[in-house]
């Protein structure tokens, strides 16, 4: 009873603005034209969730989304780890390697939209910076920010892969670093290979922490909307640069705006996709992880 | 396989700017019989782990050289020496079964050397029973018990058939009855492979129990190598006299003259051949015998029955410590009421030091 007392500002807190939300959303989405304003509704059913399913726009934020959940965790996983590998094994200029991976993550993301939109918008004097690289090794530009559906694609991955590392890398040098080196002295001794220590020893053991930055990496990727209005500006859907996220946010306040009802049906959806990938990790992850106490 | 050491040094460099730097070991030169168990000996912080890593090849020389047999592997690699270690901590890979742990050093081999899964569990198996451990290869290291970890280590380190074994300090996290169990397995397990094995301790029992040869050192330099009971009875220097022996002995300071040895003005032992000069003098607790006409005079302060003899505690105003323990047989009367006791010193259980260098005369 006690218990309960001390636990009460915290649930209320998040029952008044976490559960209640949800619950909301949840009921919204069944019912057909919610009207903020009027508070009123035509009728319920899954009418909202039929039309989402079937709304272009949406079904193009869909695609967006997966192809940035599956370009992007695992390659920025992957070059984090080898990253961090590279860090942990020097020791010269190791701090400031470290200050330089560090600094996307204290950098605001519009300013780095920025820098990107210096490397590869086109204007009207310069082509942009990769461009010019471009150019110089004898290719032909490529419009990034107003061209094909692949180069835009590319710099929202880019720009996702290098704005999410720094986290990673910060903790994975952790997990590293708190490997008993006598793990390694045996290894050693007993001949192991340098590759061999990585993938038997290693990686094993800094596992808990692989799978935590999958999964957060997984549901961060999932949620991406801020990068793609950084890079391509507001009107996502008429740059089929969309997500799931922003076809939400489009759905209740954007220029098309004003249909909750939608939005929740389209939030729901996403919840449920972020729900079943989790599950599939944590299952899958329960083979190859070693929690060691 | 024999293995010698030239000269050996390794030198830290000091924390801080204006630090000195620390030589751990210092100038080592000795030989190691091949199929011999050798005892490094010494208190904490005196080099011997440092000497230890040296021979496996995890830190590499300042000076010097090693040779296992006649091949010179003072910069061969650790990988490449073929060495087995057993840490103090064990190092077990905690994700993995004891078996995947026992094959994991063979795994490495590849090539022609390159093992078939029936050969990696035949030789995990041959080395289990040797260790007795072979009704727990599915289980982790988690699963196990300190003095099981231990013989998982010892396998782990056997399996690949080491040129040499290296132990730092294996006996250290098991408790009493366990270290006395594990260090008789040590011992057959090495007598059984006949592998040159380096052991490394800070408890003189447990080196003087096992070893073949056993080598004292203190800041870094070797003060005596020898066998437990030559090293025993025949210490160099008041401190391998020190550090050898449980109780420790019992040391006073005392004085030469005329071929006497005095103590507090008593003259308690004749001592022929030593020049008249100052001295001190180790007494082993074994080396006292109760007389109630003996020639060394001590007040007494107690008695301790330990079963099988007594300690006969006692003070001296010549002696260094406070207390001087005197170890008699269980059948000795002493008479508590009395304020002293005498006793008369054996002459093999006593040793003479210089004052100055601490080393022992004669």
């Amino acid at each position: 009873m006690k218990g309960w007392l001390y636990l009460l500002p915290a649930v209320l807190f998040l029952g008044f603005f976490m559960i209640y939300p949800l619950i909301d959303v949840f009921v919204y989405s069944f019912e057909e034209g919610y009207n903020f304003a009027s508070q009123t509704y035509f009728g319920t059913g899954t009418y909202n969730y039929k039309y989402v399913l079937r709304d272009p726009y949406f079904l193009q934020a869909v695609k967006n989304t997966f192809i940035l959940v599956v370009i992007t965790v695992p390659l920025s996983t992957g070059l984090a780890l080898l990253i961090s590998v590279g860090l942990s094994s020097i020791k010269p200029l190791r701090q400031l390697y470290q200050t330089v991976f560090f600094l996307p993550y204290v950098t605001n993301t519009l300013a780095v939209g920025l820098v990107f939109m210096i490397l590869f918008k086109k204007t009207p004097y310069s082509d942009g910076f990769v461009n010019l690289l471009i150019n110089w090794f004898g290719g032909k530009s490529v419009d990034f920010i107003d061209g094909p559906y692949w180069a835009k694609m590319f710099v929202l991955c880019l720009y996702t892969i290098w704005v999410v590392m720094p986290f990673k890398i910060l903790i994975l040098t952790s997990a590293l670093a708190s490997v008993n080196r006598q793990y390694y002295d045996a290894a050693k001794i007993d001949g192991t290979s340098g590759f061999r220590i990585f993938r038997k020893i290693t990686l094993p053991m800094i596992s808990p922490t692989i799978v935590y930055l999958i999964i957060t990496g997984f549901i961060g990727a999932f949620k991406a909307y801020s990068d793609a209005v950084a890079l391509f500006g507001t009107n996502l859907n008429g740059a089929q640069m969309n997500t799931i996220v922003g076809y939400v946010y489009d759905m209740l306040y954007g220029s098309s705006g004003g249909y909750p009802s939608y939005a929740s049906a389209a939030a729901i959806i996403l919840f449920i996709i972020v729900l079943t990938i989790t599950c599939i990790n944590l299952l899958v992850s329960k083979k190859h992880v070693h929690y060691i106490s | 396989m024999k293995v010698a050491l030239q000269h050996l040094t390794k030198k830290f460099p000091g924390r801080g700017r204006k630090a000195r730097e620390v030589i751990a070991v210092n100038d080592f030169t000795f030989e190691i019989p091949d199929g011999k168990l050798i005892g490094l000996l010494g208190p904490s912080g005196c080099g011997k782990s440092t000497a230890l890593n040296l021979l496996c090849g995890l830190l590499k020389p300042t000076d010097g050289k090693i040779f296992f047999g006649d091949e010179d592997v003072t910069g061969l690699a650790a990988e490449k020496r073929g060495v087995g270690m057993v840490f103090q901590n064990y190092a077990l890979y905690p994700h993995l079964t004891v078996m995947q742990n026992i094959i994991f050093p063979l795994q490495n081999l590849k090539g022609p050397d390159k093992l078939s899964k029936s050969q990696l569990r035949e030789k995990a198996y041959e080395v289990a029973k040797l260790v007795q451990i072979d009704s727990l290869m599915d289980r982790k290291p988690a699963e196990l018990s300190g003095g099981q970890q231990q013989r998982v280590a010892i396998a782990r380190a056997l399996v690949k058939m080491p040129r040499i074994l290296l132990m730092d300090e294996p006996l250290s996290n098991l408790d009493a009855r366990l270290r006395l169990q594990t260090r008789e397995e040590i011992r057959r397990i090495q007598r059984e492979t006949k592998i040159t094995t380096v052991f490394v301790t800070h408890d003189q029992e447990e080196a003087m129990s096992i070893s073949d040869l056993i080598v004292v050192m203190k800041d870094g330099m070797i003060q005596q190598i020898g066998e437990p009971q030559q090293v025993y009875d025949a210490p160099a220097n008041l401190f391998v006299a020190k550090f050898l022996g449980n109780p420790p002995i019992n040391t006073f300071d005392g004085a030469v003259q005329g071929g006497k040895l005095y103590i507090g003005g008593e003259a308690v032992m004749e001592v022929k051949d030593v020049p008249d000069q100052q001295v001190i003098v180790g007494a082993r607790p074994e080396g006292f015998v109760l007389n109630r006409d003996g020639a060394f005079t001590c007040r007494l302060k107690g008695v301790e029955v330990m079963g099988r003899d007594i300690s006969v505690l006692a003070e001296h105003d010549s002696c260094h410590d406070p207390v001087i323990r005197a170890i008699v047989s269980a059948e000795s009367q002493v008479d508590l009421a009395s304020a002293s006791v005498r006793f008369d010193l054996k002459p093999g259980k006593l040793f003479l030091f210089r004052k100055q260098t601490e080393e022992r005369i004669g």
